[in-house]
This record gives structure tokens, C-alpha cells and sequence, in this order.
């Protein structure tokens, strides 16, 4: 430091509170900028960065999928915003500042592609957290991969799945579905309707689940798919009453506004859990069941990995943070909870790589851990995440009730239920060429 | 039996929705050949009032009328979505009377503009909105009068906006610093709206289920049809709108304030969306986006009716409900048990959700090859064209 910076202390910190405060106006906002501390040094936290990193967010902040998307784009926010209130990233004894730089993907599934190769190649972003729908994952595949840069998603999907390029810190379908569905058939009758919406991941997983029926002694009496965004849903419930006339098992993977549509008229119909009906939903979590209105869903399943409603410390921080951040009426969810996890995820692997260069990060990253709200979660050498699994029933305030807990799984991203990846396993830490699928 | 009066009742109380839906654009569309294609964000808006009715009486001093909001919201939402339309109408519509394709470009930039809207507006967000047109219009009141006959006037008519549009974004900013005017009415999220106890249930009549919510829709629907017709039919002005609509020039000379026709056709049509939109907040779920979804089907039921008849547009409609839950459901095989295996084999393929919608339209396109005109052509000489 120079010498006149500690006889006048004052005057220099002042101005170099406002230069900072000026070069990072645009993403300071709502982030506790606060001044530089007297004492200086390594140990000083606010807004003594010695460098930046630049992070790319890319969820749909509009159309069809805004009302899940932007919970999960709040909660990497925040996630990015503790980080930098901690002394932000620390490589080489330097301390980084994570600066978001936020894309709109827009419910349009090239939009994603197009966003991603702009994060990448114009705005040099060292990691892309984004993506909510399978269909802007695989949109988006391609150009993580033919760029070999690094993409971070947070959602429960359909697993079939293991790119060396991305992250996943949502649920496969072992740690979701799987469990969920020997949950009904063990608790609720062996009669399955599945409805979804028509698109990657309700046919994949309704494909694995009907694998997994044949597999554990269900029985499939129907299936039919609703185009995204369509709220016409009478042709689904004369089905779901031919096939199931006196009430049975109905697994719900519409995502979006078909879920309102889908509810308030199945309520309607009278197919509900008071006429004998078990409705699961994967996509349902606490933040679409205040959109929904908890009056049309009471009583009905869901499968996570995180509930608001979970009692554990951790769990009650993370709920108590964000409601202090974005107001006392918003609700924390899995999704936001994976979010969350995986932006911490990301930064301490690219602290034990000591870079935040793609390929270091991603060969540092299995192994590593981080206390989430959920519990302790690793990172596994295919490139996904331990999970707990839980499964729970709407209440009438809009949380859930945990009805079972089974526990931290591993993931397994080929299913061993569909008899074409069967015996397949992904190990990214092996050095061979196909270490995303290979036959065991 | 049961299953032919249960498909019956299914495609009727789909058929509804796309009448109502399709309804307001048949007086737009239809009678003056207007292509809004604001129509569903104005439907939007209808359901947004019903949102707005709902949290207005959920608690409070009117509590009591809570279990009524429903009918409540109906005449509202009508005004809103009538007097947006009117705006429209007066704002941008009128300066392109007789240019179809300018017409869609503008109604669609509309449509952004109003869902962007409902997504952004906050307090401080409409007082600025609000002294922004208010700044540009006592513009020419509060300047000389000699200022507003020169050659430079558009200069200044043009300048005086672009202050207005600072003043008010200046306006915004100052006071989105407090928290509380910031804060968005709607949000881009969805809103709940939660359809009243006695719309929640069913009633079973001969073994078929009711949703009374499709009873109610189907009654609204029912009302809002002879409302119009009536309207069109037997009342002054619904006489001057289809003397109007029938030549235009000729009632000009007759004494036919035209302008005003226009105006009271454009306030009529977008105030049915606004019903509408109060319907389908019954059924789906309530967000900026939700006039896409309604927008084409509108069209195709008007198109397919045939422009300038509303009796069309009602056949149109039940129709395409009727095909739709028919082949959707598969309910055919329900009512032809005994069918042929080839048969069976096809209808079981189109008999998902979107197969149906496909194998819909198809048959629509091959209508429409037939008779492009649509169902019930307009008959006799059209003077407009």
C-alpha cells in the first residue's frame, strides 16, 4: 500500500468506494455494496476484490416457465451474493468477485443456445448456471460441448444423460421418480395413469416409470401428453375416468401453467384424493402450489429432495435468507435449493482446482462437498449429486407434510430399468474416451 | 347413452370456451375486419380484473360478497378490457383503417406491450406512466397557440413527447426509490386466482359429471350470445354497426357517425374479451402470457364460421369442441364399441392430446379448401371490398 493511502486513510478509501461503486453499479444493486473496512488486507470483506470472475444466469424470465424459472435464478443470486459478502472466491491467495451477468432464455428452447454461446464467446463467462426444462438442456447441450465450456443445472430430470460438460444437481430419475413410484405401489395401488407434458423429460421418465411398473408388479392403464401451455384438459380426465373409475394412481409431469389448468379442473371432475385418487406431481414444489392455489391441491403427492417444510437448521438458514432477501411471502423450493447448492458447488471445486479454468474446475469438482440446506451433498464421478429423497403431501397452507425419508442416494444417470442402458454407468474421473457411457 | 350425452356435454363445454374466446373477435374481426391480435392479451386483462375483484374482496368491509366475486368481476372486466380497447382503438387502430397487414404488425406490438405491462407495473411504474401522457397531452394547452400551426410543429409535437417520456422515466426512477411504489402489482409470475366454493365442485346428472364451472362458463356463454345478438340485432346503434359494416360510404351520407361506430364496435368486441377472460381464469392458470394460448383458436373459429356472421362463429365453435374432445378422448370407441380393427387402430392414434389438435387442424385445412369463405359465407354484394 502506499504510503499517503495510511496517513490519509479517508479521503482514498472515499474515492475508491465511489470508482467501485461506479464500475459495478449495474450488478451492486440489493447487494450490501458497503465501503471498504480500516483494516485492509487479506482478511477484509465487502468490496476488497483483488479480480472478478464472470458467472453467465440464464433461466427463462419470461412466457411459460418464468413462474418456476425465476425462483431458481433468485436463489443463484443469492447464492453469488453470500459468496461475495464472504470474501468472494479465493484462487492464488486472490479474491474474486462473482459477477452474475444475467440472459432471459425465454421459455424458447434456442434462445438458451444462442444465450449460452453469447455468455460464452462474448462475455468470456467461466461457468453458465441456467436451464430449468429438458428441452433447454438439450438445446443448450451442443454448444457447451462443442465449446468444452461448463454448464451448471439444477433441476430433477430424466437422467439418460452424463455430458462431460455439464453439472447436475438436480435429482435423476432414481433419486425422484423411482423411489416415489415404489412409494405408491407399496402405499397407494398398483394402477398407474400418467399424464405429462409433451416434451424430453415426461416421456423419458414416463418410459423409465413404465419399465420400472413392469419391473415391481404395476400396471399401466393409460398415458397421454398435453402440449406446453395448453389448458384444455377434458379429454384427459375422460380417460383418466374410463381407465381409473374407481380412483387409482395418477403421476403427474406437466410443467408450467398446464399444472393449473390441470388441477383446477381435475378438482372440478371430482378425480381427487378425497374420491380415492393418489395424484404424484415431479414438478410441483412449493413455489407453483402458491400459484396453483393450495385449495386444488391438498392431499396430493409430491417427490423432492429439499421441502421448505424440512426441520433441519441448515434448512431453516436457507428458507430464513431468502425470505429476508425477496420478501416474506416467497417460499423456497427444491429446485431453488439445488440452485443455491450448485453455485456453492461450483465455487468450491474452483477453489481446490486453484482456477476458475473449465477443465481444472471440472476435474476438481467430484468429490466435493458442501453443507446444503438438504444435508451434506457430494459430488460423484458422473458428474451429479447425493440427494435425500423425500416424499410429501400437500397441506393446507401450501407446505409439505414429510411422509417418508429415505435417506441420501447416489445417482444414477443411465436407468437400469430401460433395457437400453441397462448395465451402462458414467465415470468422468476415468480416463477413456466414452467415460460418459460405458457398459460395466 | 350416457356416454353420447357425456361426450355431448365435454364438447359443448369446450366449444364454450373457444365462443367466448372467439366471440369479441367476431365483432372485431368479423364485422369489421379489424385483425387484433391484442385480443387475447385483452382477454388477459379481463382475467387480471378478476384477480383484482377477488383480493379486493377477500377481506375487508365487502367480505360478504367474496362468494360472488365471480359475477362481480364480469361487468368490471367488461369496461377494462372495453375501455383498453377503446384506447387502442382511438390510438392506433383509427390511422389504419383499410391496412390489414399494418394492423397485425401494430395490434401484435400491442399485445407485447401490454404483456410486458401487466409484468412491470408498479406504483411508481403507472403515476410515472401516467404524468408521462398526461405531460404530452396539456403539451399544446400550456405552450402558445401559434406554436402548434407551424411548419415545425411536428417537431415540436414530437419533442414535446420525448420530454414527457424523460420527465416520466426521470419520475419512475425518483420514485421507485421507495420500496413500497417499486414493488410490481403482478410480477412476471403467475397469479391465483381461486375460482369460488360453489365453482369448485360437480354435479352428477345421469351419470355424467358436471364441473359447475363449465356449467357456469357454458351459461355465461349462452348470456354474452344473446346479449350480442340483441345488441346487433334489435338496438339502435347495433343497427348503425351493421349498416356500417355494410357500406360504409352510404351511411357516412345517411347521417351514420361512423367514427363513433367504430369506436362503440371496437369498446363491444374487446369488452367480450374481457368476459372471456374472466371464464377461462376459471379453468387455466392466470399469467401475462395467457392470450397466446387463445389468440389462434379465436381466429380459427371466426375463419371458419365465416367472417361477418355471428351464427357461424357459434357453429364453428361447438364444432371444433365437439371434434376436439370426440377425437382427443377417444370416446369413440366408447360409442362404437364394435368397430372395425383398422378403424380402431387409427382413432386410438390420434386419441392423445396432441395428436388431436393435429388431425383438427388438418380437417380445418381441408374445410377451408372447400369453402375458404368458411362455413356461412357472407351472402350479397360486400360494398367494402
Amino acid at each position: 500500500m502506499h504510503p499517503s493511502a495510511i496517513r490519509k486513510p479517508s479521503l482514498r478509501l472515499i474515492g475508491g468506494a465511489t470508482a467501485l461503486a461506479t464500475s459495478l453499479s449495474l450488478v451492486a444493486c440489493g447487494g450490501g455494496g458497503g465501503g471498504p473496512t480500516a483494516t485492509g488486507g487479506a482478511d477484509a470483506t465487502g468490496g476488497n476484490f483483488d479480480g472478478e470472475v464472470k458467472v453467465g444466469i440464464l433461466h427463462s424470465r419470461s412466457g411459460t416457465m418464468a413462474i418456476s424459472e425465476n425462483t431458481v435464478a433468485e436463489a443463484e443470486l443469492m447464492a453469488i451474493d453470500e459468496i461475495n459478502k464472504a470474501g468472494g472466491v479465493a484462487i492464488d491467495g486472490k479474491k474474486l468477485k462473482i459477477v452474475p451477468i444475467e440472459e432471459d432464455g425465454a421459455s424458447d428452447w434456442p434462445t438458451f443456445a444462442e444465450k449460452s454461446k453469447k455468455l460464452i464467446d462474448q462475455d468470456k463467462v467461466a461457468v453458465v448456471f441456467g436451464g430449468w426444462t429438458s428441452a433447454s438442456r438439450k438445446a443448450m447441450l451442443p454448444v457447451y460441448e462443442s465449446k468444452d465450456a461448463f454448464l451448471y443445472y439444477p433441476i430433477q430430470y430424466e437422467g439418460q444423460e452424463c455430458s462431460k460438460n455439464i453439472f447436475y444437481t438436480g435429482a435423476t430419475p432414481n433419486q425422484q421418480a423411482e423411489p416415489a413410484v415404489e412409494w405408491l405401489l407399496k402405499n397407494k395401488g398398483k394402477d398407474f395413469f400418467l399424464v405429462g407434458s409433451d416434451y424430453v423429460y415426461p416421456r423419458t421418465a414416463n418410459t423409465i416409470m413404465k419399465e420400472q411398473l413392469k419391473a415391481q408388479g404395476g400396471k399401466l392403464v393409460g398415458e397421454d401428453y398435453l402440449p406446453l401451455g395448453n389448458t384444455e384438459v377434458a379429454p384427459i380426465i375422460a380417460k383418466i375416468k374410463q381407465a381409473l373409475p374407481n380412483g387409482g394412481v395418477i403421476v403427474n409431469t406437466l410443467n408450467g401453467d398446464s399444472n393449473v389448468a390441470f388441477f383446477k379442473q381435475m378438482k372440478a371432475a371430482g378425480i381427487t384424493p378425497a374420491n380415492g385418487y393418489a395424484i404424484m406431481s415431479f414438478s410441483i414444489a412449493e413455489e407453483e402450489i402458491a400459484a396453483i392455489g393450495p385449495e386444488y391441491l391438498e392431499g396430493t403427492y409430491a417427490a423432492w429432495n429439499f421441502f421448505q417444510s424440512l426441520d433441519t437448521p441448515a434448512s431453516k438458514k436457507f428458507t430464513a435468507d431468502f425470505k429476508a432477501k425477496y420478501g416474506d411471502k416467497r417460499v423456497t423450493n427444491d429446485p431453488a435449493e439445488a440452485a443455491y447448492t450448485m453455485v456453492y458447488l461450483w465455487k468450491l471445486g474452483a477453489e481446490k482446482a486453484n482456477s476458475v479454468d473449465d477443465n481444472k474446475v471440472r476435474e476438481a469438482m467430484v468429490g466435493v462437498s458442501f453443507d446444503a440446506p438438504q444435508g451434506k451433498v457430494t459430488v460423484q464421478p458422473n458428474h451429479h449429486i447425493e440427494k435425500l429423497v423425500l416424499i410429501g403431501e400437500v397441506q393446507k397452507d401450501g407446505m409439505f407434510k414429510i411422509l417418508e425419508n429415505k435417506g441420501f442416494v447416489k445417482p444414477v444417470a443411465w436407468n437400469q430399468f430401460v433395457p437400453e442402458t441397462k448395465g451402462y454407468t458414467c465415470d468422468h474421473t476415468q480416463k477413456r474416451p466414452d467415460a460418459g457411457k460405458f457398459k460395466l | 347413452m350416457t356416454a353420447l350425452f357425456d361426450t355431448l356435454f365435454n364438447g359443448l363445454a369446450i366449444g364454450s370456451v373457444l365462443m367466448l374466446a372467439a366471440l369479441g373477435l367476431a365483432v372485431v374481426f368479423g364485422l369489421m375486419g379489424v385483425i387484433n391480435m391484442a385480443h387475447g392479451e385483452l382477454m388477459m386483462l379481463g382475467a387480471y380484473t378478476t384477480f383484482v375483484v377477488q383480493n379486493l374482496l377477500k377481506s375487508g368491509p365487502l367480505e360478504v360478497l367474496f362468494p360472488i366475486y365471480i359475477l362481480i368481476s364480469i361487468p368490471i372486466a367488461f369496461l377494462v378490457s372495453g375501455l383498453v380497447g377503446l384506447l387502442l382503438e382511438k390510438t392506433v387502430i383509427r390511422r389504419l383503417y383499410g391496412r390489414p397487414l399494418e394492423t397485425l404488425l401494430a395490434t401484435w406490438g400491442v399485445s407485447l406491450i401490454l404483456q410486458q405491462f401487466v409484468r412491470s407495473v408498479s406504483t411508481a411504474f403507472f403515476l410515472a406512466l401516467l404524468a408521462a401522457v398526461a405531460l404530452g397531452l396539456l403539451a399544446p394547452r400550456f405552450t402558445p397557440a401559434a406554436w402548434w400551426r407551424q411548419r415545425w410543429t411536428p417537431l415540436l409535437k414530437a419533442g414535446s413527447w420525448i420530454v414527457a417520456l424523460v420527465v416520466g422515466i426521470g419520475l419512475g426512477s425518483l420514485l421507485g426509490e421507495q420500496r413500497a411504489l417499486q414493488q410490481p402489482w403482478f410480477s412476471a409470475r403467475n397469479i391465483d386466482v381461486t375460482a369460488p366454493e360453489w365453482l369448485r365442485g360437480s354435479i352428477d346428472l345421469g351419470g355424467v359429471t358436471m364441473p359447475t364451472a363449465r356449467l357456469f362458463i357454458l351459461a355465461l356463454t349462452a348470456l354474452a350470445l344473446v346479449g350480442v345478438n340483441w345488441f346487433l340485432q334489435k338496438s339502435a346503434w347495433g343497427i348503425r354497426i351493421r349498416a356500417v359494416t355494410q357500406n360504409r360510404s352510404m351511411s357516412s351520407c345517411l347521417g351514420i357517425p361512423t367514427e363513433t361506430v367504430d369506436a362503440l364496435t371496437f369498446f363491444v368486441g374487446s369488452g367480450l374479451a374481457g368476459i372471456a377472460g374472466v371464464a377461462v381464469s376459471l379453468l387455466g392458470s392466470v399469467g401475462p402470457n395467457l392470450g397466446g394460448n387463445y389468440i389462434v383458436l379465436a381466429f380459427m373459429v371466426v375463419v371458419l364460421g365465416g367472417l361477418g356472421k355471428l351464427w357461424g362463429t357459434v357453429v364453428a365453435a361447438f364444432v371444433l369442441g365437439i371434434l376436439d374432445y370426440v377425437i382427443g378422448s377417444g370416446s369413440l370407441l366408447l360409442l362404437w364399441p364394435s368397430m372395425p380393427a383398422a378403424l380402431n387402430g387409427v382413432i386410438s392414434f390420434f386419441a392423445t392430446t396432441s395428436m388431436a389438435k393435429v388431425l383438427v387442424f388438418v380437417l380445418i385445412m381441408v374445410f377451408l379448401q372447400f369453402r375458404p369463405a368458411g362455413m356461412f359465407p357472407q351472402k350479397g354484394r360486400m360494398v367494402e371490398a
